[in-house]
């Protein structure tokens, strides 16, 4: 029975994306009809409604925040600026962190003591992205974008992931700042004991987080995970938790830059917001039933797409 | 020092928690803003999209002018920098941006609500990591930062 509902959504989701994509290259087409202006202005915020479902649905299953997807497609296909895309991108970021944290900090899957310090430095530094994001011209933006987009495909792609890091002994730092516990992983049935290592290398990493997800408005759990996971010795299960409750601060501080500077604007964010967290609530039912390397195959494909775009966008070879 | 993995009770059953009494407090705070936020958030936006409460700006000029850079909508608008957009409440898409700020928000009170704790236990280092979160959500906030245009 759950094999026959696995085959159904293995069918329905690529073809929710296609569902994704045509309304995006109809909106895109109009887009670069030149023929915005004439076009009811609802179509767009309801585009972006079902564009936001859809990848909310795929993001949970492909363990990606939806931030990541959300600014390079819709600032590559859809008319608005890269400002306002960038700022309701950190809005979908920190929406779907802030609904995701409090059960992740009560199942002990995220840990304050952790958290703090890497939350600390990532959204200082992300004020700073921020602020240099919205005074650089759009085309260098859109080009580093599009860089960065097709690094982070390459990361998902190389990137190995440990499910339990081996740590010999923690580093002086997180001795120091009591960083170590224990919590329950359901999947395995036991509690797990962690500690970390290479914490001031963890701080230092934070920081450049920080920068790029003030600058682009992407959520940074595709740097985070990584960051706590392979060079912190984290537990994986940990690491998704702790990034996520991670994001929910560091997106704060950086989104206030964007409301403060008015690259906030509520008929993009808003829909973009309510669908993404739909999409997210109906991806997370997904993921106990759906083979999770399939749906992350089709992000790198989408995210590859959305970066070669962005960086076509930006050097004004396809405009 | 956080307490972890201490013996708790929920609905008469014994079970085990794995998260710190700070955790469980933070995340208390979290999520009734959350809940709040996304409330305010979503009623806010019905408002305007259905002109229950009219916009400053008409939505059907907003095709227009979201392809402007945010420095060129405000002076096309004339809608003002910072926390301008608290004096124009009475306008329907000014109402989402009351959720928005509600969510971008919430994370300072939790660090308000922690300081207790980490005091009270003479937690002074994550005290002080707790002061600085605040101090650099507010400076975020409060608008005063600036490069450029």
């Amino acid at each position: 029975m759950k094999q026959n509902y696995a085959r159904g959504w293995t069918k329905v989701l690529p073809g929710a994306a296609i569902v994704a994509a045509a309304a995006l290259s109809s909106t895109g087409a109009w887009a670069v009809g030149g023929d915005v202006a004439a076009t009811a202005w609802w179509v767009w915020p309801l585009s972006l409604l079902v564009i936001c479902f859809v990848l909310g649905m795929i993001a949970v299953p492909a363990g990606v925040g939806g931030g990541v997807l959300f600014v390079p497609i819709v600032s590559g296909f859809l008319p608005f600026h890269l400002d306002f895309v960038r700022g309701a991108g950190l809005l979908v970021a920190l929406a779907s962190a802030v609904a995701a944290a409090p059960g992740l900090l009560r199942a002990g899957l995220a840990d304050l003591r952790l958290a703090l310090p890497l939350a600390l430095l990532a959204s200082a530094s992300s004020i700073a992205g921020a602020l240099v994001g919205l005074a650089l011209p759009a085309a260098v933006v859109q080009t580093a974008l599009g860089v960065t987009i097709l690094g982070i495909v390459a990361l998902m792609w190389l990137a190995k992931k440990s499910e339990f890091p081996q740590v010999g002994s923690s580093d002086r730092l997180a001795a120091a700042l009591s960083i170590h516990g224990v919590f329950y992983d359901a999947v395995h049935r036991r509690e797990i004991a962690w500690q970390v290592h290479r914490t001031p290398l963890g701080l230092v990493l934070f920081v450049g987080i920080g920068v790029l997800a003030g600058l682009f408005g992407l959520g940074a759990g595709w740097a985070n995970v990584p960051a706590l996971n392979l060079v912190m010795g984290v537990p994986l299960r940990l690491s998704a938790g702790s990034s996520g409750f991670i994001l929910s601060i560091v997106d704060s501080s950086a989104v206030w830059v964007y409301i403060n500077k008015g690259a906030v604007l509520a008929i993009i964010a808003a829909p973009s917001v309510i669908g993404m967290m739909l999409g997210a609530f109906i991806g997370a039912r997904l993921l106990t039933i759906i083979k999770a390397s399939s749906i992350r195959k089709l992000v790198i494909v989408m995210l590859l797409a959305a970066g070669v775009r962005a960086l076509a966008k930006g050097l004004g070879i396809w405009t | 020092m956080a307490v972890k993995g201490v013996a708790a009770t929920n609905g008469g059953s014994a079970r085990r928690t794995y998260a710190s009494s700070e955790q469980l407090r933070y995340a208390r705070v979290l999520d009734a803003g959350m809940r709040f936020g996304l409330g305010v958030l979503v009623c806010g936006f019905i408002v305007y999209v259905t002109d229950l409460v009219p916009a400053r700006v008409p939505l059907a000029q907003m095709p227009e002018l979201w392809t402007l850079s945010a420095p060129e909508y405000l002076r096309a608008t004339g809608t003002p920098e910072g926390w301008g957009w608290l004096g124009m409440l009475g306008n329907g898409e000014t109402l989402p941006l009351v959720g928005i700020a509600i969510l971008s928000g919430i994370s300072g009170l939790c660090f308000v609500v922690l300081l207790p704790l980490y005091a009270a236990r003479r937690d002074w280092i994550y005290g002080v990591i707790a002061v600085l979160e605040i101090a650099v959500l507010t400076l975020a906030a409060s608008g005063v930062l600036t490069v450029g245009h």
